[in-house]
């Protein structure tokens, strides 16, 4: 079971801030591909993986990222800070 | 090195006389404060989300990045997330080194990076309605510099 947060407008196009997935996926990019096959509004959310940014275990990394030992992973858009 | 990430105002000037009192041996202290302002008239608040499990220590890096490029004596940030006013005050950063160069060009690195790499998300309320602030291709290329 993996930890999975959603951030700014892909937390509210997915409908919600946090769920727990069971995944196979190795990597950040076989879980989005497993998401998007789930619902419309994953597919919608994740419809541009340019417009998204990834942390795992609260640290940002890219898509193709491993998922071995991972226990939280987290969308969202670019940061607006500052 | 102090970060804080909170949803309570602060006093910025309080704050940065209380940081300049606890520096020693620095010659130079710079800081900027960051406000709500409004846009065209029609902004009525800025609600912040952000990632709470990272945020602090995702701030903290950019700060040990900071003080390793740079001979700092001290850094400080401070960020607010939640709902804010317009006029209200966002966050702040604040810089000592022993030279005014060192402090500045710090305290606009750090300022370059918390808005792109800090996991904090702007949303934008107005009479018309709300929206997400876009990142800037801008902002990105600011990183550049560095």
């Amino acid at each position: 079971m993996i930890d999975v947060l959603y951030f700014a407008w892909v937390r509210e196009r997915i409908g919600l801030p946090k769920e727990q997935i069971e995944t196979n996926a190795t990597t950040v990019a076989e879980l989005v591909d497993e998401l998007r096959q789930r619902e419309e509004r994953y597919a919608l959310a994740f419809s541009d993986l340019r417009a998204l940014r990834v942390a795992v275990d609260q640290e940002l990394t890219e898509f193709d990222a491993p998922l071995a030992g991972a226990r939280e992973v987290a969308f969202f858009p670019p940061m607006t800070g500052g | 090195m102090t970060v804080r990430v909170q949803s309570d105002e602060f006093d910025a000037g309080a704050e940065l006389n209380a940081f300049t009192a606890e520096v020693a041996g620095a010659g130079a202290i710079v800081s900027f404060t960051g406000v709500v302002r409004d846009v065209d008239g029609g902004l009525t608040a800025m609600e912040i989300e952000h990632y709470p499990a990272m945020t602090e220590s995702a701030i903290a890096k950019i700060v040990k990045e900071a003080q390793s490029r740079w001979n700092l004596a001290d850094a400080l940030v401070i960020h607010r997330y939640g709902r804010l006013e317009t006029g209200a005050q966002i966050m702040m950063v604040a810089t000592a080194s022993r030279h005014r160069v060192d402090a500045f060009q710090a305290a606009e690195f750090l300022m370059d990076y918390l808005k792109s790499r800090a996991p904090f998300w702007k949303k934008e309320l107005t009479k018309d309605g709300e929206s997400w602030v876009e990142a800037r291709d801008e902002d990105e290329d600011a990183l550049g510099r560095w």
